[in-house]
């Protein structure tokens, strides 16, 4: 006995078109989220407005503070946002619209794909809008187009390691809830860095730690590169610390999209 | 005759949990086929294994032609699936989450806008089609999940439960779109635990106990398995008394009926006797026919 289909089966897609498809999709969520996209906008502004006026006195009181920490709140603000795409990426995984887009024939990347895309974008308008306010409050870079060419490079892409990360949790958490938990515990790890203060000024035992984790050469790379001073090795370890967590990112999440969607 | 579903042994484990016992199905093109039992029966592991969502410890099942496990992508292409949890995306409105899916479907843009009016139409939702999901009732959403699968024409449509939770009304409107679709020859597979439902829509029913099939046949089928007509005795209020089943002879009516003499409760005053056809009810009790089992109208009303 052989069976037969009866109605055509569904074209192959094209290229792109199931990413495009999901990307259309993310962007809609992201903009008719009027709350979440207002405080993923509204909470670096605040941090950074603090950083400036509360504690960069206490910290330097020339009052060159606002020049340093910039670009740690600019990363800081990456991670907010990033960490909101493990909330998204959760709810469809809690819902049952995975399972529906699971028994069509499409890439397992490609709805991940579509969260990671529309939180890129979502943050690098946050991130415009960080530096918009700091030139506001006295933050002066002294980069030429090309650095500051170069530090854009290093943020959207450590906004696309973060994001992707944060995405592949959200696929690992069992709730959306989790998912916030997760996100937290990286949400500190600027604060580890030297994102607000040198790393000499730390504890000996935590200067290790701080010294060699990813967000460290993000931030040296970004600051160098604006505030054109020598950029070193920094840049070269941002990029191959985004480009590893991205690798690793889109492999554990295509590993739990088979393996983990669908559980209710 | 072709067969759209050829599962041989399923088997599927969960810990200590066996769901699935060696699940033997043979569902012909065609035809509407529902998988009838209890919740925890493994019906929805059915499902899940049958559109490729997870796979068996044992076993083989071939949908639409191709082998779940092996040729997953090509089974995938002829299937649609409307699952327990309605599977709609609740910020987007109606017409944007038909148009994604027949964006996702292989249509063009053009073709997706207008098939999105057509099936929008055809489950009553036009009005509603550019407000967000998220403010429907829970009909309304059946509805257009059930729209959602039908963005392009499938082989198999799989119904996991498809009126659970749905009032009299929104379940007689589901069933009517259920039957004009395998009257267009869609191969539908449903589970449920209505025994109405089964009844209504399938052309074939399966009940499934403890992770096996413990029968299979038509309707008409599987009520004959447990004899003929039912005489029950109740007493004035309508409480029923007494059931004894009958092969439907005149002999066998005579006998039923010298047996209720016998019997004390018989003599109650105002009690009425009447003779029934043997209802699925019947049928799903006596075939999963357990101490503890829980009656099927406990069931329907959870």
């Amino acid at each position: 006995m052989t069976a037969t289909a009866l109605a055509p089966a569904r074209p192959r897609l094209g290229a792109l078109t199931a990413e495009s498809t999901f990307i259309a999709r993310s962007m809609r969520h992201s903009l008719r989220d009027v709350e979440a996209l207002l405080m993923s906008v509204m909470l670096p502004v605040m941090l950074m407005l603090m950083f400036t006026w509360i504690f960069g006195n206490a910290i330097d009181p020339s009052g060159g503070y606002v020049d340093y920490v910039v670009p740690g709140i600019i990363l800081l603000c990456a991670g907010f946002g990033a960490s909101s795409t493990a909330v998204s990426v959760s709810r469809d995984m809690t819902t049952g619209i995975i399972d529906r887009f699971r028994t069509m024939p499409l890439r397992s990347g490609a709805v991940l794909t579509g969260h990671v895309v529309a939180s890129l974008v979502r943050n690098l308008f946050a991130t415009a809008v960080v530096i918009a306010v700091g030139l506001l409050v006295g933050f002066r870079p002294s980069a030429g187009p090309l650095e500051w060419l170069g530090a854009f490079g290093v943020v959207a892409l450590y906004i696309l390691a973060i994001t992707y990360l944060f995405a592949a949790i959200g696929l690992a958490a069992s709730t959306p809830e989790a998912a916030v938990g997760y996100g937290f515990i990286l949400l500190f790890l600027p604060y580890v860095s030297s994102a607000f203060v040198p790393v000499e000024t730390m504890p000996e035992w935590l200067q290790p730690i701080a010294e060699y984790q990813p967000i460290t050469p993000v931030i040296e790379a970004i600051r160098a590169l604006l505030m054109d001073q020598p950029v070193g090795d920094n840049v070269l370890w941002a990029v191959v610390w985004c480009v590893a967590i991205v690798a690793v990112s889109v492999v554990w999440g295509a590993w739990l999209f088979r393996r983990k969607a669908g559980r209710r | 005759m072709t067969l759209a579903i050829d599962a041989r042994g399923l088997r599927k484990r969960f810990g200590r949990t066996e769901v699935l016992a060696g699940l033997d199905l043979a569902v012909p093109s065609g035809t509407v086929f529902a998988l009838l039992g209890p919740n925890g029966a493994g019906k929805t592991t059915t499902i899940n294994i049958l559109t490729t969502l997870i796979r068996p410890d044992a076993g083989s099942a071939r949908v639409a032609g191709y082998d779940v496990v092996e040729q997953g992508d090509d089974v995938k292409r002829r299937i649609s699936l409307t699952g327990q949890a309605a599977a709609v995306d609740e910020v987007l409105t109606a017409t944007e989450n038909v148009v994604m899916m027949g964006r996702l479907s292989g249509l063009s843009r053009r073709e997706a806008h207008s098939r999105a009016a057509a099936l929008l139409e055809r489950f009553e939702l036009t009005d509603a089609a550019g407000r967000r999901v998220g403010t429907y009732s829970g009909g309304m959403r059946r509805r257009l999940d059930l729209a959602l699968s039908l963005v392009v024409p499938v082989s198999v449509l799989f119904l996991d439960e498809p009126t659970t939770g749905l009032d009299t009304r929104s379940r007689k409107e589901l069933w009517s779109v259920i039957r004009s679709l395998a009257d267009d020859g869609t191969t539908v597979f449903l589970t449920t635990q209505y025994l109405e439902e089964a009844d209504r829509l399938a052309d074939r029913i399966a009940v499934l106990d403890r992770g096996r099939v413990a029968a299979e046949g038509t309707a008409g089928e599987l009520k004959a398995r447990i004899g003929g007509d039912v005489v029950e005795l109740r007493d004035a209020d309508g409480l029923l008394l007494v059931e004894l089943p009958t092969d439907g002879t005149v002999h066998g009516l005579r006998a039923a009926i010298d047996e209720l003499d016998r019997l004390p409760v018989a003599s109650a005053p105002g009690g009425v006797v009447s003779i029934r056809r043997p209802s699925l009810d019947d049928v799903f009790l006596a075939i999963t026919d357990r101490a503890a089992a829980p009656a099927p109208e406990l069931i329907e009303s959870k």
